[in-house]
């Protein structure tokens, strides 16, 4: 396999190329997502990168009223809500990610255990545009 | 692992706090000056600060607040402590029960015998926005944050997996908040010195003073659920579910069990100290519940040796209406998914059977974050002493319990005292 950047660096490199990654470790088979350098579990340092499906399950979520800068400037605001979330990955990791393709105006419509899977989602300007991890009914 | 011991014991001997609110002229040292004043007062048989051998002060971000890092040889100074060692501990939204904690613990191993513990947090000098992102910080930046969740939308989240599992609704949680309301309107130190119906005939009069149409509402659970009184922040979390934005201080004294009776025939024996830490909530096994806090509190109970019925208050972290629910499940004091019942039906007003949040909680107290979880052990003392005024709960209320949570739930302390 070869060395892939598990830091957060890493990460985010790999969300702008659509590809959602975590890290396996090689001892304990422990998978991390977001991926980490060393194993929480048995405290080894051979961990891999390894690539998620995309495909996962929403256990919670939140609809976003009064948002961060990083959002308002992203257009959202108290008559742009956003839907942000936790959601379960198959592989098992569950991740924090924006929400989307879901009706902000109906939070009690959004279910529990909607099947979704992983978008990447641009924000920010010019030199600062960053792609960040986020999920959508599927 | 066996029980730990305290290498000897550990009492409060003196109690003050500054008024909790938006001080626009006050700065964290202005705060500090008022809480470590009243905190000398409050100490019966008089205290010679000079007998002060170390400081620990809890504040979560006078970096970002106010652009003042290092602030406790800066308090320390101030007041006239200089050169005692004094260190600023930092586990966000319990950054002062970190600071007792270990104040404790310097106490017990016999390094000092008397040591000054507070907290301060100067937040309302920042626009929303910026305390907004401020408070952020105590979550995860890299790979929570930048989803998109502020403070608020976490615990909203919490909820929101809580009336999924549990059958409760949003109205569950603003019964929390009418009830924390009703206590504050009798602490003179609260932000919010008011009950929900007093909010609600002050915005009558406001709109009548400015020839608006005067708005009406049948009950408070009227006005909670009403989108222009009482707008959402983080659904299904709404304005009155949030702590406010507050600037205060807490000092608190310390001193060693053998020596306590110099300073007060009525000292606060600190018989119980638990503390967890946890990840993020995405990497937890629950969003019902905070293992972190249950684990400091069975910590706590056991080092206390003593049992969830045998408290008679508690003061819990209500940075939101839900999270006074997890607490009172994580405490002990009701099974999983049966906090929220409790709380519709009355069980932890002042009157209940189990009395939560006596001073107002954070939700109408304040939370100045730093300040909070010292803040909680004024009430303790108070309550404990029969000077809690008209808020004073009825019987031989000899045991009282603080829980304290920093960011959602990545820091947990919880202690106990008794008055013997």
């Amino acid at each position: 396999m070869e060395m892939v950047d598990l830091t957060a660096v890493g990460f985010y490199d790999a969300l702008k190329g659509k590809n959602l990654i975590a890290s396996r470790c090689a001892d304990c088979g422990d998978v991390q997502c977001p991926p980490r350098t060393i194993c929480p579990n048995c405290w080894s340092d051979k961990v891999d990168g390894i690539e998620m499906s995309g495909k996962g399950v929403l256990r919670t979520f939140t609809i976003v009223h009064i948002g961060l800068t990083q959002m308002i400037e992203a257009g959202y605001d108290r008559f742009k809500p956003y839907c942000a979330g936790l959601v379960e990955l198959e592989e098992g990791p569950v991740v924090s990610a924006q929400i989307l393709g879901v009706d902000v105006s109906q939070p009690e419509s959004i279910q529990i255990g909607t099947p979704v899977r992983a978008v990447f989602v641009e924000r920010g300007k010019d030199d600062a545009v960053k792609t960040f991890l986020g999920f959508e009914p599927c | 692992m066996s029980v730990r011991k305290l290498g000897r014991g550990v009492a409060v001997v003196g109690a003050g706090m500054s008024k909790f609110g938006a001080f626009p002229g006050k700065s964290s040292r202005d705060l500090f000056v008022d809480a470590f004043q009243e905190m000398r007062t409050s100490v019966d048989k008089g205290l010679d600060p000079k007998d002060i051998e170390a400081f620990y002060l809890g504040n979560f971000s006078g970096d970002l607040f106010e652009g003042q890092a290092h602030l406790a040889p800066i308090l320390a100074n101030w007041v006239g402590l200089s050169p005692i060692p004094a260190v600023r501990l930092e586990g966000a939204c319990a950054s002062s029960s970190v600071a007792l904690r270990d104040a404790i613990m310097a106490i017990a191993s016999g390094m000092y015998d008397m040591v000054l513990v507070a907290g301060v947090e100067k937040m309302s000098d920042l626009p929303i926005e910026k305390v907004t992102d401020t408070l952020a910080t105590a979550a995860d930046v890299t790979y929570e944050v930048a989803a998109g969740f502020t403070f608020p939308g976490f615990y909203a989240s919490m909820a929101t997996a809580y009336m999924d599992q549990y059958g409760a609704t949003p109205e569950t949680f603003m019964r929390v908040g009418y009830k924390n309301h009703e206590n504050g309107a009798l602490n003179e130190k609260a932000q919010f010195g008011a009950r929900i119906a007093d909010i609600m005939v002050s915005k009558q009069r406001r709109a009548e003073k400015k020839g608006r149409p005067i708005p009406t509402w049948e009950t408070e659970m009227d006005f909670l659920k009403d989108d222009r009184a009482n707008p959402m922040i983080a659904w299904p979390m709404r304005l009155f579910d949030c702590s406010p934005v507050s600037d205060g201080a807490v000092s608190l004294l310390l001193v060693s069990e053998e020596i306590a009776k110099q300073f007060t025939d009525e000292p606060l024996y600190i018989i119980g100290s638990g503390a967890a830490s946890d990840g993020a909530l995405h990497s937890r096994a629950t969003f019902t519940s905070i293992p972190a806090a249950k684990l400091a509190a069975n910590k706590a109970y056991e080092m206390a040796g003593v049992t969830p019925q045998d408290i008679k208050l508690a003061e819990v972290h209500d940075c939101f209406t839900v999270a006074e629910v997890l607490a009172t499940e994580d405490l002990g004091f009701f099974a999983p998914g049966q906090g929220g019942a409790a709380a519709e039906e009355g069980a932890t007003a002042r009157n209940g059977v189990r009395p939560i949040n006596t001073s107002g909680g954070l939700k109408s107290k304040g939370h100045p974050v730093g300040a909070s979880g010292a803040g909680q052990v004024v009430e303790i003392w108070k309550q404990l002493r029969g000077q809690a005024g008209e808020r004073q709960l009825a019987g031989d209320v000899n045991l009282g319990l603080t829980h304290n949570v920093g960011g959602t739930g990545q820091t947990c302390l919880v202690h106990i005292f008794e008055r013997r």
